[in-house]
């Protein structure tokens, strides 16, 4: 008998495939989450892949707080264009409205509204019966205990202590109208290997995970992009730095990090040898020990 | 050397840790992840500052893993946690799974996709019933590898002995256990002792430490290789002119242009193309998902499975099954849940109970090791067993409204399992693991001749798999392994083609092996005779010789009659693709009647003997075989020079 000696990252590959077509085979109306991120880049190929040579069987959809940044939208717009696939864009639009801010309500809350509330109306109003999201078990210890296939209730929320069991390969897709699943083929990779695939596939990415110099006010050893929506606090003043950002959310709240790497190799050989892991810069992780898993119950990504 | 530099080659290997509550398993895994390096910076602060908190002096490792609120609270673990960590030869994902709460469950869950499972005992309490079950668990999941850690053996003053007698006690129980290797290693979590780094206080221990096993341990042949499982997930159908079936390869290999069935329908065609975005590939193997087209427009959709023609699974309604329940509401007999199988979802009733595994009160029960183990797999109360509770394991019938196409758990992890759907709930409710199809004992003792209650046992005693892989055999005696098979009538000069052959490949040090009729039937096919059945038989026997031969890292010389293309085609279906070499030697019958060397054209012509291949019962010559050689006008050198050639040309040879 020959052995089998795949490199894991194409073991990885595999077993996410494997993953996004159960679903597409098995759900009525999946989505899949689209952050513009660098996961969501894996996972977008990865579905292409799935379903070469036939087109992605289901839309992209973008939770827009509003307060992403430009050339993360410039990069959406261009991204999904360049692959032909259709994307859906969803904002709590009451909320921003508002004018919700994390400065004005705190982390939390702008969280809970402008992304949670955002996604949860998002499902219901397009009746999605499954949800593809990026995020990766070493992420954040408790996602470490969450489901490739993880359950959620007609509320869109988790209950972390009644998960079905998930042996072997098999998935069980079975739900009730107005239940949902979050799938998450990403579960098994971690930061590294997302870098690797990147570089190995050679998949674009949003141009400002790549350093530049910046304007940046540095917050607390977090140092955050200067813009008309960051109000200075008392002693806090505006530098121009060489940095880049590791991973993206909303300007007020993700951090970008000193950098010189401006090529995917230099990144790769930064966060290699980081010591830092990749949830330092975001200040939505901080509020608390479980502050994550606070929000997946709630219905968070 | 960075961890990360190897990254396109390094392989992964899935492992599982096991261990009661306060056994120290958290405090392994943290020790695995720091000692490696995995573990960051930002990381270690939280741990610290909860610990200063806490007004804890050493800073606690297992909260480098407990990740729910209510774990870190309580200070235990409640649901099966992934990690993952890499070194430079491996990438890892642990499937840490607690040992108290449902343990069933979790373990179960764990091991179902782990390639090793680490058991920890803790050196002061020694070996536990609980240590047993851990270990039956791994086995009944088909874990092959074990390492049993005996842990805090700091706190034993790093006795030899306390060790020794661990090891002695739970191997002497092993032995029962279906695992292909088991590795015990004297640990200290908490100190570092033997995990990452060899320690100093155990001068007495001279064997691996936990990584190096982890990172050394031989994974690559724990995948079924052999039998070909192509269960079709998704039809993808850009346009008319494209139609391909989309899935996992979940055990074997295929090739374009190979002959493929179609189940349960039964359609033959041929693979076409096995089409990826990256290009159309010339093989693809377990466990790459791939788009494969057919030559003919069959129809085909999820939940079918496409395997080689002559390598079948099974196809059945009535399963036989190992099952642990993990629903909250108690197994209903009779009633009706899904089971999904593969990518086919059917319908299926629980029909009867046989026995269950005690293994809930098993830690009351004092009977030594010999008794546990028999209570283990055999129920002291086979005839009220009516239902399985939540964490309970045991042996049932269920009867399907569809037939699924399975094979043995044991021999195929991937078509032998199966979880079971609560309609009512949509919850998971149990997880099984195929024993075969469902038997009456008149059946039974048909085929067996004896009814099987020792065959009942679900752990074997006997150890399946090579404990040298055939890839380690290859790579020590540097050339590849083949059947090479040659057909013929009766003395067109087959077995002098291959004596001569055998003799020259021996001379370049390659190892052989030479098969024939003369050695089969004085022996292991002595109980035969002439008749189409038991040639049939004797080409099995020869078939099966072969393969072992060949598991064993040699080039293998069989020369057989063997008239039936299906007979031929048998054989080569045991042997991976490309390994079998068919080669027909061809001779008219007037010159083999007029060679005749043993004489046994004439006995035959005189009726002795009443079904002889050409005489008066057929030779089918081989559609499409590696290599013809003609026997009749070419000389034994031009033909030896010939057989060279293509060994050399596959590959098998060296040039």
């Amino acid at each position: 008998m020959k052995d089998i000696n795949i490199s894991y990252l194409k073991q990885l590959e595999s077993e996410s495939i494997h993953i996004i077509r159960e679903v597409a085979a098995e759900f009525k109306n999946p989505v899949m989450l689209y952050s513009i991120g660098k996961d969501s880049s894996v996972m977008v190929r990865l579905a292409q892949k799935a379903f070469y040579p036939g087109k992605i069987p289901f839309p992209l959809m973008h939770i827009d707080t509003g307060y992403k940044f430009p050339e993360m939208i410039k990069f959406r717009d261009w991204y999904v264009k360049e692959i032909g696939c259709r994307l859906i864009v969803e904002r709590n639009e009451v909320a921003i409205s508002e004018g919700t801010h994390p400065q004005k309500i705190g982390v939390d809350k702008c969280c809970a509204k402008l992304k949670t509330q955002g996604l949860l109306g998002a499902i219901k109003r397009n009746k999605f019966d499954a949800a593809f999201g990026g995020a990766r078990r070493d992420e954040e210890k408790s996602r470490a205990k969450e489901r490739i296939f993880s359950f959620r209730d007609e509320f869109g929320q988790w209950d972390p202590k009644y998960q079905r069991p998930e042996l072997w390969n098999l998935y069980n897709c079975r739900i009730n109208e107005e239940e949902s699943i979050r799938v998450f083929p990403l579960s098994n990779w971690t930061e590294m290997d997302v870098w690797y695939y990147l570089k190995n596939e050679e998949i674009p990415i949003v141009p400002i995970y790549y350093a530049q110099e910046r304007e940046v006010v540095d917050r607390g050893g977090i140092l955050i992009p200067y813009d008309d929506m960051v109000k200075l606090k008392p002693g806090e003043k505006v530098e121009k730095l060489m940095c880049r950002f590791r991973s993206l959310g909303c300007s007020p709240c993700t951090g970008a990090v000193r950098s010189e790497a401006r090529t995917i190799d230099d990144i790769i050989k930064e966060v290699e040898e980081a010591s830092k892991s990749e949830r330092e810069n975001r200040i939505i992780d901080m509020t608390s020990d479980s502050s994550m898993e606070d929000k997946k119950k709630e219905g968070y990504f | 050397m960075d961890p990360h530099t190897s990254s396109n080659h390094a392989n992964l290997l899935r492992f599982t840790t096991v261990g009661s509550v306060d056994d120290g398993k958290s405090t392994l895994i943290g020790r695995l992840l720091m000692d490696t390096k995995n573990i960051y910076d930002d990381q270690l602060e939280a741990v610290k500052k909860v610990a200063k908190r806490k007004g804890e002096k050493e800073i606690d490792l297992s909260l480098l893993t407990d990740g729910l609120a209510a774990e870190r609270e309580q200070g235990i673990t409640i649901d099966v946690a992934y990690r993952y960590f890499q070194t430079p030869k491996r990438k890892f994902i642990i499937a840490d799974t607690p040992g108290h709460v449902q343990y069933t469950r979790n373990m179960v869950t764990g091991a179902s996709t782990a390639n090793l499972a680490i058991i920890l005992i803790d050196a002061r309490s020694g070996v536990l019933e609980q240590s047993r079950r851990h270990g039956f668990i791994a086995s009944l999941l088909q874990v092959s590898h074990m390492i049993v850690a005996v842990n805090k053996i700091d706190l034993v003053d790093y006795s030899q002995e306390v060790f020794d007698s661990i090891v002695t006690e739970y191997d002497e129980y092993s032995r029962k256990l279906d695992i292909k290797d088991i590795t015990y290693i004297p640990v200290s979590a908490l100190e570092g002792d033997n995990v990452v780094n060899k320690s100093e206080k155990t001068p007495w221990y001279d064997g691996p430490t936990v990584l190096h096993v982890l990172e050394n341990v031989h994974v690559g042949s724990d995948l079924n290789v052999r039998d070909f499982r192509f269960p079709v997930q998704y039809v993808i159908r850009p346009d008319l002119n494209f139609r391909g079936y989309a899935g996992r390869i979940v055990a074997g290999s295929v090739n374009p242009g190979e002959e493929i069935a179609v189940l349960p329908s039964g359609l033959i065609s041929k693979v076409k193309t096995i089409t990826t975005m990256d290009g159309d590939l010339e093989e693809a193997h377990a466990p790459q998902s791939v788009v494969l087209t057919l030559e003919d427009e069959i129809d085909i959709s999820r939940g079918d499975m496409i395997v080689r023609r002559h390598n079948l699974p099974q196809v059945e309604n009535n399963i036989d099954v190992i099952l642990c329940w993990m629903g909250n509401d108690p197994l209903e007999i009779g009633k009706n849940y899904f089971l999904k199988h593969t990518t086919r979802t059917v319908n299926a009733s629980i029909t009867k109970l046989i026995y269950m595994f005690d293994v809930n009160t098993l830690h009351r029960t004092d009977a030594t090791e010999h008794n546990l183990f028999c209570e283990l797999i055999k129920t002291p109360h086979l005839t009220d067993v009516n239902t399985l509770l939540l964490n309970e394991i045991g042996r049932a019938e269920l009867k399907l409204t569809q037939p699924i196409m399975l094979d043995q758990y044991n021999k195929n992890r991937e078509t032998g399992s199966f979880i079971i759907i609560d309609p009512d709930t949509n919850f998971t409710v149990g997880a099984g693991m195929i024993r075969g199809a469902v038997r009456s004992i008149e059946e039974t003792i048909h085929v067996e001749g004896k009814t099987n209650i020792e065959e009942e046992l679900p752990i074997k005693v006997e150890i399946e798999r090579a404990p040298v892989s055939l890839q380690e055999r290859e790579e020590r005696y540097k050339h590849k392994t083949a059947v090479i098979w040659f057909t013929g009538l009766s003395g067109a000069g087959k077995s002098t083609i291959a004596k001569s052959l055998e003799r020259l490949l021996f001379s370049t040090g390659i190892h052989t092996a030479l098969l024939d009729w003369d050695k089969l039937y004085h022996g292991l096919c002595k109980d035969l005779s002439f008749s189409d059945q038991d040639r049939i038989e004797n080409t099995r026997r020869a078939g099966e010789v072969a393969r072992v031969f060949y598991e064993h890292g040699s080039v293998v010389l069989c020369t057989f009659v063997s008239p039936l293309r299906c007979q031929r085609d048998q054989v080569k279906a045991l042997i991976p693709e490309g390994r079998f070499i068919e080669v027909f030697v061809r001779c008219s019958l007037q010159t083999c009647v007029q060679r005749d060397p043993r004489g046994l054209y004439k006995k035959a012509m005189d009726g002795e003997i009443p079904q002889f291949t050409g005489i008066n019962s057929p030779y089918e010559e081989p559609l499409n075989p590696d290599i013809i050689l003609d026997a009749e006008h070419k000389s034994i050198e031009d033909n030896l020079k010939a057989l060279l050639e293509m060994l050399k040309q596959k590959g098998i040879i060296r040039r």
